[in-house]
């Protein structure tokens, strides 16, 4: 939408006096609030000249209705002036700066007209420079103790917190009402010199005489369900301020001694002092009944909860909505599945036009209790007419014309925003389409919940529906999934195949899978395949054909490829395709000839994988196609011949344990060498170390060590092609040391890096003798998971895991701290037109981004063109 | 790397067969295809840019091949200079799309290619034509927000990093501060690291040697009195100070007794009252001025000199030796690997290759070396700390973090006393983090926000200038109305 009026600038500055009486509706006299009938009372806080609230008052100032008014300020004449906390420093500033007697800077007069001169060319050009000369020529002055145009001798100042100033001279305690004078002294252009504008903030005007008193809608006051009326806390404040102005006005008329006139100014100063900052350093906050302090101007601004952070920067929206979120792997990647609930509720405005009015037509008919329906209609005059009370769904249809708006309920096909906190990256807000679903979660692919970072453990996400043309249309061309699915972060997709997904493209392209023609088929149905079936690898005994013919059809017909697989590790390593362990990838002319697929071809976050250059070089919507029909033809497969994990896949016989026994029995025996050596003090200690930390080396390094033979014992004895090895080797799932300490070993638990050793004097548990540092007493856990482990052992995993958690909470909060600085910080910075990137003020930050204009979604792992892949591209089947 | 390993062998292959010959047949006989090659090349006149492709391959031909017939080298070197010029001609058309660097690596690989599995002009012509346009759609889009994006790319993995502060960073002897907390302190510009750690090569000299390494070592290492101190008593009767070396250490440190007397009488205080013992060689003699006759006042004196520098570099408390491998010719050479850092006083040690000196202090970088050479180091530390802890971050989004941290001339941390304080925008920086403070300031002094940034569009609910929103060509609704009603007519 266009906007028509736009903000140019904002121009800060302080109200005078005079101004603060001119925009006041009313002089504020009284500190009552409301009478015996409980009506506001004139000239009091809750004047009603201040603005209305209740709904159906007009307002007495403005004469509009709530909705309309926008409140109007009082004022409230001070008896006597008070110094206002927030501008003490610089008011401090000036009058050291500037004469006691007439009130000038104490520098010449024609060097001022030279850093005036200076000051004006500084100022457009170089406004960070113009602000250190003005407090250079500040501090200048300061050091001057004879005044150069008055020749007045001059005395330090003395500030003393929080508000009171004091001339160690003849003057003494300089009071409001002199500093206020000294200030309007000082020359406009003298001023100037020092930075301030005296026509927009006369720093005079520092001083305060009248206070204004803010309309009601900034305060409002809350009815309790007791019927009790709680005021806001301004409110509070307001009332003190005028219960003392009134006793300081009273004690000057009657002409009461000084020092209670003193008195009670003082506490005016506090008191407008807590209004403006209940946090000054040196100021007891004004407390509330209860104790709590108050939360006035200052503390309405600041921090998370504040004005700012809160409502300003972030602002709360409509056409919204959450839930916990649930997988589906029959959508497509870049759907999301929306409860018909949430649909109801969520509308999308259409226009109706000559084309639509007859599908309009029937969503209005269905009115909004009826999917899919229509929640409002919007006459071109601005008219809301809510469907929800109106009886004559069919009157409304049938009134329908071009020009109306018709906000119907979301329907499949909708463009919507879908997010999950915490937003650290760009990919954790993507642009879905929506699919109407029965159920009550939201519903997504596997596939995103990399970018997401989402589980399906209860997570909740966040579901906006952009409401104008722009907005949809936007999200359409830059925020929908294929969009992200290559991440800006480093060249390569982070959108991929997870855990299922991995194991069920292993198991299909595997050597040992062959598919008669029934399951070909199965398989071919379930992505909608529509094609020949191609020729059966096997023709006797019996027709069959293999996983990678079926991967083949899916494959673009000039596609070239060629990797190493991620199983293509020890005995199994591969290097090229004069190979027998089928784990080199090899395709050719969209044949998949060889390898297996697994991470290094599919896998989320793997640079430089097929699915990377399937991606890069034929599109982002080719891409988001090609992922949808292969993971669902590797989930079809997995669910085909079924994959699991059982028992018997960690289990090693007693044999092995004998063996893992040796190993530990060996490595105590080690540990228990290098104790008796560091006992006798003949230990080799590790240059930079102490003895200590030497030992502690050694053993932690032979524990480690006996962990490792008790895995490869442990490897041994287990089937190496099992459902737990499959998942590790091919990336799916879980790691060769998670196979460990399943069947062999846990290994050692450590703490902050080191052997646990805190707990009890001189020994970790009560178990274990006091000094014991062998193994078992320092964490160290001989069983494995599947074993079981012993009270102690468990006790000491429970100690690591702990670390874990607590590493975990701290570094989350940390990590997000760095996160806001640098996003604030380099939020303003953009490429321009001409290739330079500027922050949004116009600093240069580099001529070309990144030195060679290259954006880094656009690369592959920061090339920004990968001449081996472009060749292999067009010439891989020929060359490989 | 692979590749100088295999020219290497190449050549070497040779001079390995003749066990008995003199070392200058040897010479000669290396020499030999060299001069074949470059004779033969020098009559054809080959392509400048591929010389040394085609020079190497010649020589790999002539001397893993063994072809030595002058006709067939020519033949093959016509060959590749053919394939040379014709890859050059088909590049000449799209030189002036693509940059430097590209257009060398283009050369290059189409070469390698080529001379190998024989490319067709239609094939050539299809892989330069998309290996520009590649690269001209990798280009980045005017309005990117850059900034964003590499401040979410470097704060993101932040989230997946370890916090445990000490890990042991190729050196098992000393500790480093990394992951999340050495990122973190260097966006914060901190004038001193957590572990300022220095890597100090050595000049030719003494690389090599052992003893000689030791020997720079020593110099740089701080020895203060007190670490080479085995006891140090006041004899309050005769006021006089007993510090009594320990042997061991004096020779660990490299220093004589007679060298740590003259450093104790260099100041004015304890000119010519410090002698050694005659019966111990190790116990030095020092006769406790006057001034400071009363106890306490010895005692303070005693631990003063304790503190004193003996010999070696302010600030550096520890030199570890570290054998490597110079990965071209196997020879083993020492690396100092020091904890604490010093890089103006390191720089001037003797012995020391200043081309080759690290540190990880980037203040003290750019203090010694200026804000370039900071920036550049900030780059590389982000990047390793990243790199690290195995997370790959794009090299453009750390170089933008750094620019944006060395712009103004110093190294700024990013943060209200740094990038976000030095903004102009009032409401910006009010938004971040002191926010009353902000606003009074600049209602005294009547400052403006122009509201050019995008925390104040924001703010005051208005389009940022970022993305689509640079856009500022717009429709205007009424003209298009006029227009409409004026072909109506």
């Amino acid at each position: 939408m266009l906007t028509e009026k736009e903000i140019k600038s904002i121009k800060f500055g302080i109200l005078s006096p005079d101004l603060i009486r001119k925009m006041s509706t009313t002089a504020i006299v009284t500190p009552d609030v409301y009478d015996e009938n409980g009506m506001p009372v004139k000239g009091g806080v809750m004047d009603p000249k201040l603005g209305v609230i209740e709904p159906d008052q007009r307002c007495e100032t403005c004469g509009n209705k709530l909705a309309l008014c926008p409140g109007h300020f009082g004022s409230l004449e001070l008896a006597r002036p008070v110094i206002h906390i927030g501008f003490v420093k610089h008011i401090y500033e000036i009058l050291r700066a500037t004469c006691r007697k007439c009130g000038k800077l104490k520098i010449p007069e024609d060097e001022i007209e030279r850093y005036l001169e200076l000051l004006s060319k500084l100022r457009d050009r170089w406004p960070q420079l113009a602000e250190s000369l003005s407090e250079h020529v500040k501090r200048r002055a300061t050091k001057i103790y004879v005044c150069p145009h008055c020749g007045e001798r001059q005395y330090k100042i003395r500030y003393e917190k929080p508000t009171t100033f004091i001339e160690e001279g003849p003057l003494g305690k300089l009071t409001p009402t002199f500093i206020r004078d000294w200030l309007s002294r000082v020359p406009d252009r003298h001023l100037k010199v020092m930075g301030y504008d005296p026509e927009i903030s006369h720093p005079a005007w520092a001083v305060i005489t009248v206070l204004p008193v803010p309309p009601i809608a900034v305060r409002p006051s809350i009815l309790l369900e007791t019927g009790i009326r709680a005021e806001d806390d301004l409110t509070h404040k307001l009332v003190d301020i005028i219960r003392t102005n009134e006793r300081l006005k009273e004690a000057i008329n009657v002409g009461s001694p000084e020092i209670i006139i003193d008195d009670l100014w003082d506490l005016l100063q506090y008191h407008i002092t807590t209004y403006i900052d209940n946090e000054v350093p040196g100021v007891p906050p004004a407390k509330r009944r209860s104790g709590s302090p108050l939360r006035t101007l200052a503390q309405r601004l600041k921090g998370k909860e504040g004005r700012f952070r809160n409502n300003l920067s972030g602002k709360r929206v409509d056409f919204s909505a959450r839930t916990v979120i649930s997988p589906d792997p029959y959508l497509s990647i870049n759907e999301v599945g929306v409860p018909v609930e949430v649909a109801m509720n969520l509308t999308v405005p259409v226009r109706v036009t000559l084309w639509n009015i007859d599908e309009l037509r029937k969503y209005v008919l269905n009115g909004p209790f009826k999917y899919p329906g229509a929640n409002y209609i919007i006459e071109p005059n601005g008219r809301r007419l809510d469907l929800r009370y109106n009886k004559d769904l069919k009157a409304v249809a049938e009134a329908l014309k071009p020009g109306f708006i018709v906000e119907r309920h979301l329907i499949d096909g909708d463009i919507v925003l879908f997010n999950r906190q915490p937003s650290l990256h760009r990919m954790s807000i993507m642009a879905h389409v929506v699919k109407v679903l029965p159920g009550r979660t939201f519903r997504l692919h596997l596939a995103v919940c990399p970018p997401y970072n989402a589980d399906f453990d209860g997570d909740e996400m966040n579901l906006h529906v952009p409401q104008s043309p722009e907005a949809q249309a936007e999200a359409r061309m830059l925020l929908l999934v294929q969009e992200h699915i290559l991440s800006p972060r480093y060249g390569g997709p982070i959108i991929g195949g997870i855990q299922d997904y991995i194991s069920g493209g292993y198991l299909l392209s595997s050597k040992a899978t062959y598919l008669t023609k029934d399951r070909v088929s199965d398989l071919l149905a379930s992505i909608n395949y529509e094609g020949e079936i191609p020729e059966p690898a096997v023709l006797a005994p019996k027709q069959a054909w293999v996983g990678k013919q079926i991967i083949s059809l899916l494959l673009p017909e000039d596609f070239n490829f060629a990797k190493e697989a991620k199983i293509s590790s020890g005995a199994l390593k591969c290097r090229d395709e004069e190979c027998f362990w089928d784990s080199y990838v090899l395709v050719k002319k969209g044949k998949f000839l060889m390898g297996v697929i697994d991470k290094n071809t599919i896998g989320a976050q793997q640079p430089e994988s097929m699915l990377h250059y399937v991606v890069m070089e034929y599109g982002p919507n080719f891409g988001r196609q090609f992922m949808d029909r292969l993971f669902k033809l590797f989930l079809r497969f997995i669910e085909m011949r079924g994959f699991t994990m059982t028992l018997d896949d960690i289990s090693i016989p007693s044999q092995a344990y004998e063996e893992i026994r040796e190993v530990f029995k060996r490595a105590l025996e080690d540990v228990n060498k290098a104790i008796k050596l560091y006992e006798e003090g003949k230990l080799e200690v590790t240059p930079g170390r102490t003895l200590e930390e030497s030992l502690e080396l050694k053993i932690l390094e032979i524990l480690s060590r006996a962990r490792d033979e008790a895995g490869e014992i442990a490897v041994k004895y287990l089937d190496p092609f099992n459902n737990v090895f499959i998942m590790a080797k091919t990336g799916a799932r879980g790691s060769a040391l998670n196979i460990t300490q399943m069947a062999a070993m846990l290994g050692q638990q450590s703490v902050r890096g080191e052997r646990i050793h805190r707990g009890y004097t001189n020994r970790t548990l009560p178990f274990f003798k006091k000094g014991d540092i062998g193994p078992e007493a320092r964490g160290f856990v001989v069983n494995s998971f599947v074993k079981g482990l012993t009270p102690m052992e468990m006790f000491f995993h429970a100690a690591g895991g702990r670390e874990g958690l607590v590493d975990t909470a701290v570094r989350t909060s940390q990590s997000g701290y760095m996160q806001r600085r640098l996003i604030n910080s380099l939020l303003d910075v953009i490429v321009e037109y001409d290739g330079t990137v500027r922050t949004a003020y116009g600093d240069l930050i580099q001529f070309r981004y990144g030195e060679d204009g290259v954006d880094p979604k656009n690369t592959s792992f920061g090339k920004a063109v990968n001449i081996d892949r472009v060749v292999k591209k067009h010439v891989g089947w020929k060359i490989e | 790397m692979k590749k100088p390993k295999q020219k290497k062998t190449s050549r070497k292959k040779p001079k390995a067969k003749p066990k008995i010959t003199k070392a200058k047949e040897i010479l000669e006989k290396v020499a030999e295809p060299y001069h074949v090659v470059s004779e033969l090349m020098s009559r054809v006149g080959v392509v400048q840019e591929l010389a040394d492709e085609i020079r190497k391959n010649l020589l790999n031909l002539y001397v893993l091949r063994g072809v030595t017939q002058e006709e067939v080298l020519l033949k093959e070197l016509t060959r590749y200079n053919e394939a040379a010029l014709k890859i050059r001609e088909f590049l000449e058309p799209v030189k002036e799309y693509i940059p430097e660097s590209i257009y060398d690596e283009m050369m290059l690989t189409l070469f390698k290619y080529y001379v190998k599995h024989e490319l067709s002009d239609r094939e050539l012509a299809a892989i330069i034509d998309d290996c520009v346009r590649t690269y001209l759609q990798s280009l980045v889009d005017p309005g990117e927000p850059v900034g964003t994006v590499a401040a979410q790319s470097i704060g993101e993995p932040g989230t997946q990093m370890t916090l445990r502060t000490f890990h042991f960073a190729g050196v098992r002897e000393l500790n480093v501060t990394l992951g999340l907390p050495r990122l973190i302190e260097l966006v914060d510009a901190k004038r001193v690291p957590e572990t300022p750690i220095m890597e100090i090569h050595l000049s030719e000299k003494y690389k090599y040697d052992e003893a000689k390494a030791r020997e720079v070592a020593r110099r740089i290492e701080l020895t203060t009195l007190e670490t080479i101190t085995r006891s140090a008593d006041i004899d309050l009767s005769e006021m006089r100070l007993f510090i009594e070396l320990d042997p061991e250490m004096v020779y660990d440190k490299g220093v004589t007794p007679d060298e740590v007397a003259k450093v104790l009488s260099r100041g004015k205080l304890l000119a010519g009252k410090v002698s050694i013992s005659e019966e111990n060689p190790y116990l030095i003699i020092i006769e406790i001025p006057r001034s400071y006759s009363d106890v306490i006042k010895a005692q303070k004196l005693r631990d003063r000199l304790l503190r004193l520098k003996i010999k070696g570099v302010k600030d550096i408390k520890k030199v570890i030796l570290q054998k490597r491998k110079e990965q071209d010719t196997g020879k083993e050479y020492y690396v100092l690997i020091t904890s604490g850092s010093n890089l103006d006083a390191v720089l001037k040690i003797d012995g020391v290759d200043p081309r080759k000196v690290r540190t990880n202090s980037i203040h003290e970088i750019e203090n010694v070396l200026g804000i370039e050479a900071a920036r550049e180091a900030l780059m590389r530390e982000i990047k390793n700390t990243l790199n690290e802890q195995g997370l790959d971050v794009d090299l453009r989004h750390v170089m933008l973090v750094a620019d944006m941290m060395t712009r103004s001339g110093t190294v700024r941390p990013i943060g209200r006393h740094g990038v976000v304080g030095e903004k102009p925008s009032i409401l910006a920086r009010a938004a971040f983090e002191v926010t009353v403070k902000n606003l009074f300031d600049a209602s005294i002094k009547g400052e403006t926000d122009q509201i050019v940034g995008v925390t104040e569009n924001v703010i005051i609910g208005q389009l940022a200038p970022i993305g689509t929103a640079l856009v500022e060509l717009k429709m205007n609704p009424t003209k298009i109305k006029t227009l409409v009603k004026g072909e109506e007519r």
